[in-house]
């Protein structure tokens, strides 16, 4: 019996010929990276384990996001313990404030995750990098702390469940909807500790930009890690940033996996994750009408390029509904530059939308956004738990951009149809 | 280790950001985070809590974000030990890897109360309900864990390998 995609990665990173599910290994680790709200701590790790620095000055990445610009002089102090330590240790992998982003998407924007290795980063979210072909999981801080002395780390071979799409996309069906519509199926334990990953013909319809927020979700199922080979696609997209040489890997043909589930992407529709939980997911058309009171366009899930493109696509000539507050944030530098030069933040400025310099944001209900008592927002981002926007009676649906923007436009949650009719759809065309 | 306390029931899939709402993740002082610990599932809960009480999770306990200040928040409330139906894997890790007891026990869930009087042995994963005069056997520690336990946590196990090598 072959192995699957994430049991090769796994088992060459450990050294050996072949590897389990359930077997415990200890990988090589590639990359890794913390952010402003797990670096302090990880770095107080660190300090005890009693190595003069890090495994690799060229393999450790620290990245402020979460609340930078800084929120407060606490948030502040948290930014300068990261600041020091990578001044003391000469990382050369830290952006300061202008030229940093979200970090999943900036380290794959920067070429630092390539397909066939093993990244670890101290943000749940660091699954995003399996749209890369990359093994790529979040750990809590001293998991990190031991990464960062060692260039190693204990993982358990995971299961590996298998979803294909089939088909072509319907109108409006963009990656978002497809992991969405996974979770609701699944449930957000539905893949816990194992390998999800994502295959079919239908992959070859989407942007990179999509593909990555398939993979950025996994966490919301419970998985350990998202994944997908890679093809023409990805590889084109990797070549020109790649910082290191990599070897592309692809499954044995007789690979095992836990489960397969199979979607005929043709006859999806958009569907939002209604409050309190990303697997409480209905179809658009049932939960529109629902007024709004903020509409944010960004974070690690969807505030890339592509994403910025379809709610300008909906935004444009049009205007923001009164009753509703718009905020749109370019994951990165490098995305508001090029949104800037395709007109985008024109659009969103004409319509009366808020743009902000790239960060974290209101996705963590921090500053930049926060909700009131019983306001709703519609988000792009990855979970509408209890209070993660702000108060506890707030409410937040998670949707893809095309119904953020959508629900903007008419100040309650809506359909993309609404606005644009269906000819003018064909999203990922 | 015996541990003897109050349990203290939550239900299920309780994540990362009702333990302790990002909007707090500016310190890393164990005090300052009990103090948020469940504001937005109960906020008077973590002022009801005393020092040496059990907490009792059902399935998927701490999904979420990787916030190691999820673990270390309950641990600061005083804590002794977690008993859930199922663990989200980071949490699991990280309350590992900072020293908060975990046990995994599929039945205890549904028959306790909040209130309650337990008996832990966090050995024999021996639970007991004082309260209601019923008991429970928690699952064994997988490998990895136990291996991890023994050495004293990642970061000692880690210091450690570390001080071989040299
Ligand atoms: S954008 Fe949101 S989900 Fe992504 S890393 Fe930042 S806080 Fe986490």
């Amino acid at each position: 019996m072959g192995m699957t995609l994430t049991e090769k990665i796994l088992a060459a990173h450990a050294g050996v010929g072949r590897v389990r599910p359930g077997e415990l290994v200890e990988c090589r680790v590639d990359f890794c990276f913390a952010n402003d709200i797990t670096a302090p701590l990880a770095i107080r790790e660190f300090e005890k384990i009693g190595v003069a620095t890090v495994f690799d000055r060229e393999r450790v990445a620290m990245v402020p996001d979460h609340y930078a610009p800084n929120k407060d002089i606490a948030s502040a102090e948290q930014c300068k313990i990261m600041r020091d330590f990578v001044r003391r240790h000469d990382l050369p992998y830290y952006w300061e404030i202008g030229r940093s982003g979200v970090a999943h998407v900036l380290l794959a924007e920067e070429g630092l995750v390539l397909p066939g290795e093993v990244f670890v980063g101290a943000d749940s979210h660091t699954v995003n990098h399996g749209a890369l072909g990359a093994f790529s999981t979040g750990v809590g801080s001293s998991d990190l702390a031991a990464v960062m002395a060692t260039g190693e780390l204990w993982l358990r071979v995971p299961e590996t469940m298998r979803f294909v799409f089939h088909g072509r996309p319907a109108p409006w069906v963009t990656g978002k909807d497809l992991v969405l519509r996974i979770i609701g199926d699944i449930g957000v334990d539905g893949a816990r500790y194992a390998a999800m990953e994502f295959a079919g013909e239908a992959l070859r319809h989407l942007t990179m930009d999509e593909r990555f927020s398939i993979t950025n979700m996994a966490v919301e199922a419970g998985g350990k890690n998202g994944i997908m080979e890679p093809d023409d696609a990805t590889l084109a997209w990797v070549r020109p940033r790649a910082k290191r040489p990599f070897a592309p890997v692809y499954a044995d043909r007789d690979a095992e996996y836990a489960r397969v589930v199979e979607y005929d992407t043709g006859r999806l529709e958009p569907v939002v994750s209604a409050p309190s939980s990303p697997g409480n997911v209905v179809p658009v058309r049932e939960a529109a009408g629902v007024p709004v009171d903020q509409v944010f366009v960004g974070t690690c899930t969807n505030g890339r390029l592509e994403d910025l493109r379809v709610a300008a696509r909906l935004l444009a000539g049009r205007a923001v509904h009164p009753r509703t507050r718009m905020l749109v944030i370019p994951a990165t530098p490098a995305i508001y530059r090029q949104a800037l030069a395709e007109g985008l933040i024109q659009t969103f400025l004409d319509a009366g939308a808020a743009v902000s310099t790239s960060t974290c944001g209101p996705c963590i209900g921090g500053h930049m956004g926060v909700l009131a008592a019983s306001e709703v927002c519609v988000s792009t981002s990855s979970r509408n738990f209890v209070g993660r926007m702000g108060h506890r009676d707030s409410k937040v649906y998670l949707s893809g951009p095309a119904v953020a923007a959508a629900s903007a436009v008419l100040g309650r949650l809506a359909h993309p149809d609404e606005v644009l009719g269906r000819t003018a759809a064909g999203v990922s065309a | 280790m015996i541990f003897r306390g109050t349990a203290w029931r939550v239900g299920d899939h309780v994540d990362t950001d009702v333990i302790i709402p990002a909007r707090y993740l500016v310190t890393i002082d164990p005090k300052a985070l009990a103090a948020h610990c469940f504001e937005d599932l109960d906020p008077t809960l973590a002022g009801r809590i005393q020092p040496g009480d059990i907490l009792v999770a059902g399935e998927n306990f701490g999904q979420g974000s990787s916030r190691e200040h999820a673990p270390i928040a309950i641990k600061g409330l005083g804590i002794a030990c977690v008993i859930a139906r199922s663990y989200a894997r980071i949490f699991y890790r990280n309350a590992f890897n900072i020293g908060l007891p975990l046990l995994e026990c599929a039945d205890l869930h549904a028959a306790v109360e909040s209130g309650d009087r337990l008996a832990v042995d966090n050995e024999t994963g021996r639970i007991v309900n004082e309260t209601r005069g019923t008991s429970f056997q928690a699952a064994p520690l997988p490998e990895f864990m136990r291996r991890l336990v023994d050495a004293g946590g990642i970061i000692e196990y880690t210091r450690r390998k570390v001080a071989g090598r040299r």
